[in-house]
């Protein structure tokens, strides 16, 4: 026999085998999932879940597709969560001390009560990441952020209301474009592209012999 | 968490570490390749392919599953659907939120066409977003897209067609500079460097990454413009039949709401398919890396109105999907553990091959090793090979494998497994789709007008068997082809009247046939609540 437990999907009790995901679960208790359920594999946060085990005070959140069903857990999906993105053009911004007071003002009024890590399922310093965003520090905002799959799990047990993931993003996506050192090496190859160095040598290519370029696939030299 | 024999064998895999590290498994030759995929790989299994026998591939084989979807009625036959009342009007229509759709609106947005997205979850939800290991491009001095091209149709068994080939290589540093004009960031040396690896197949470390974040890191940035330039979206929308019009072009799709069953039409000048691969119809009942929504749609929709398909018989496993423990079952282990120096170990402690070979030959040695040579451990779950991950660190440093592959660390690590100290069990995973719908290098169909494809649900880019890396090389280059190529398209396109005369025409070749299924199709969701499921309800076992 293997072992059960019981948990209650938005407060109705099923029996399900011990070792489920709670993804597995709900699909266990005869639900075919449309919303609150994504890659499967921890990396999309469409499963965002909040659970209570019975008799215990605290309110804990997780991905379904990662964490394994226990005995008396309450679990209730946040299938979509009100976050609020700000719109811009990232070609029309500049890298300043005041860009996060222009786009998210509201992660200045953080109180520092830390529940966004606690609610991070990724382990993710979050309110670190939230305080360098408030200092202007954009590519230490992007680097402690960067493992986020915006589930927006710490944005449901904010009190200041703060879209924490879309933070993060933000400065990723300026760390990316305008902080990160160029690439020689990837701008001299666009350019090589473009007058057309490799046509002749790739027209060769698709008109050769099936014989020939089997030959050169199977000889070619691979660096080590 | 492992039990006794695993940990039996990792004290023989442990013993022959030291001397490992300083051999490498030699490379097969191409006869070997070729017998061990004859004799191994799932595709090669006659009695797990059926024959279609209605429309243009008609005689031809299909994975079983895929043949059962495409000899279904369409949900619309005999609905008598009043097309008349437009819902949605205009210039491209992009089915697919994923990486091929997003790259898609974005670029029709930009050349002024109008453009909805549809996707039937939410938008990014796709197999993009999954992706880890990384994107290739050649764009290091060594290296050059003549290079690549060699790698990929080699790799692809000189079955691709060519004109694709040399657009996803020429187009493939463009694509690197475009991601990360949008944001994107990859891994880079203090100078700019690009941080590359192999991957199985590649001859020059061409593989661009973002941590193991590579897809996520796309995906998430791709969303995110397409959501900062307001394009329109509908989610939790599927498409389910193409709208022809009375020329016979594509002229739209019916679309369904998800949460109320509501049908909607749209009309549009072009209509792009990004609707994403197959996995979780689990050929052959194997696990699957895919996303929850990879039924494989948009094969279905473009063969009912009568759009040829390209290597429908060919899927990619993917040599290491976790094999265990079950809540992990089928994962994707990223290439990039074997970029970084992992290799593939049998019970007893051996390197049996090359850990980068390319990615058929890896899974079909796999799959030897355990039946064959019966060389593979038991875990509760059945076969697997060890990927000896102990060896990143020994290689590269203490610290590389959380800064490196972080996703990886954690996959395990929640079940108490920590690959910096053991090796992880793996055995492989139904990861893609090599073939689909056919196109040009415009991303056109060949039979249809107005009716573009980009991303996995198109068939000729990686002939049959596609490297690690060109995928979401793929999406990024024929998304944006076709984003473009559908605006341009628009500007011209004059529609007839709107009609769904293929989909009686389809079912009235069906019964012809004499096929008849009981379903429907696409099938939009996988049947996976317990009084759906049509075979075991956890785990997906090897047949």
């Amino acid at each position: 026999m293997e072992e059960m437990v019981n948990v209650y999907f938005y407060g109705k009790r099923y029996s399900v085998p011990a070792d489920l995901t709670i993804i597995a679960a709900w699909e266990y208790a005869g639900y075919t999932l449309k919303r609150g359920v994504g890659c499967r594999h921890g990396f999309c946060g469409a499963c965002a879940t909040i659970y209570r085990i019975k008799g215990q005070n605290e309110l804990k959140t997780c991905l379904a597709c990662e964490k394994q069903v226990e005995d008396n857990m309450y679990v209730a999906s946040i299938p979509f969560y009100p976050q609020d993105k700000r719109s811009y053009n990232l070609d029309e911004l500049q890298v300043s001390d005041q860009i996060m007071m222009e786009l998210y003002p509201e992660i200045y009024a953080c109180i520092g009560c830390n529940a966004c890590t606690k609610a991070c399922p990724q382990e993710l310093q979050v309110m670190q990441y939230i305080a360098y965003a408030q200092r202007g520090e954009i590519q230490k905002c992007a680097e402690a952020s960067f493992n986020c799959v915006m589930c927006g799990c710490c944005s449901t047990r904010c009190p200041a209301g703060i879209s924490h993931p879309y933070v993060g993003l933000l400065t990723r996506r300026l760390t990316g474009k305008y902080i990160a050192p160029k690439s020689q090496h990837l701008a001299d190859r666009v350019e090589q592209v473009r007058e057309g160095r490799f046509d002749e040598e790739l027209k060769e290519l698709m008109q050769m012999p099936a014989a020939r370029i089997q030959e050169l696939y199977n000889n070619r030299e691979i660096e080590k | 968490m492992y039990t006794e024999e695993m940990l039996e064998s990792i004290k023989k895999v442990e013993a022959t570490r030291d001397e490992r590290l300083h051999t490498e498994p030699r490379r097969l030759t191409a006869e070997e390749k070729d017998s061990l995929l004859r004799t191994w790989h799932p595709d090669y299994r006659e009695d797990a392919f059926a024959e279609i026998k209605v429309g243009p591939n008609r005689g031809e084989k299909a994975p079983a599953q895929l043949t059962h979807l495409l000899h279904s009625n369409s949900r619309l036959y005999g609905l008598n659907l009043d097309l008349s009342r437009i819902d949605y009007d205009t210039d491209v229509l992009i089915i697919g939120g994923g990486g091929a759709g997003c790259s898609a609106a974005i670029e029709a947005s930009n050349a002024g066409a109008s453009v909805l997205v549809v996707t039937k979850l939410r938008l990014g939800d796709a197999n993009t977003m999954m992706a880890e290991g990384g994107i290739q491009a050649a764009d290091k001095p060594n290296d050059s897209p003549v290079q690549h091209y060699l790698d990929a149709y080699g790799g692809g068994h000189f079955a691709a067609k060519p004109e694709l080939v040399r657009e996803l290589v020429s187009k493939a540093p463009e694509a690197i500079q475009w991601l990360e004009n949008l944001g994107v960031m990859f891994d880079k040396e203090a100078d700019g460097t690009m941080v590359t690896t192999h991957g199985g197949g590649t001859s020059r470390k061409r593989m661009h990454a973002a941590r193991d974040y590579s897809g996520a890191e796309i995906m998430r940035t791709l969303r995110d413009e397409v959501q900062n330039r307001r394009i329109p979206v509908l989610e939790f929308t599927s498409a389910v039949e193409l709208i022809k019009d009375t020329r016979g072009q594509a002229a739209g799709a019916v679309l369904m709401n998800m949460e109320t069953d509501d049908y909607l039409v749209c009309r549009a000048k072009t209509v792009i398919l990004a609707t994403g691969g197959c996995g979780r119809l689990h050929y052959q009942h194997f696990p699957t890396s895919n996303h929850y929504g990879a039924t494989a749609d948009g094969l279905i929709l473009a063969y009912r109105a009568g759009a040829p398909l390209l290597y429908q018989d060919t899927i990619q496993y993917h040599p290491t999907g976790a094999a265990f423990p079950e809540q992990i079952q089928g994962a994707l282990v990223t290439e990039k553990v074997r970029s970084l120096g992992a290799q593939l170990v049998n019970i007893d402690g051996e390197a049996y091959m090359h850990p980068l070979e390319t990615r058929d030959v890896a899974a079909a040695g796999i799959i030897r090793e355990c039946r064959g040579n019966k060389k593979g451990l038991t875990t509760p779950l059945g076969y697997a090979v060890w990927l000896d991950t102990p060896m990143i660190e020994e290689i590269h440093g203490e610290g590389t494998i959380e800064a490196r592959i972080p996703a990886m660390l954690r996959l395990f690590y929640q079940y108490g497994i920590d690959m910096r100290k053991v090796p992880v069990p793996v055995y492989p995973t139904l990861h893609y789709q090599n073939g689909g719908v056919e196109i040009d290098e415009k991303c056109f169909s060949r039979t249809i007008g107005n009716l573009l494809c980009a991303g996995e649900v198109t068939g000729g880019v990686h002939g049959r068997n596609r490297l690690m890396g060109n995928s979401l090389l793929d999406v990024i280059v024929f998304g944006r082809d076709a984003g473009i190529s559908a605006a341009h398209k628009a500007e011209s396109v004059k529609l007839g009247s709107l009609t769904l005369n293929h989909v009686t025409e389809y079912a009235q070749a069906l019964q012809s046939a004499g096929e008849h299924t009981n379903d429907v199709s696409p099938m939009l969701l996988p049947k996976y609540a317990r009084h759906a499921r049509e075979f075991e309800w956890r785990g997906f076992r090897y047949a």
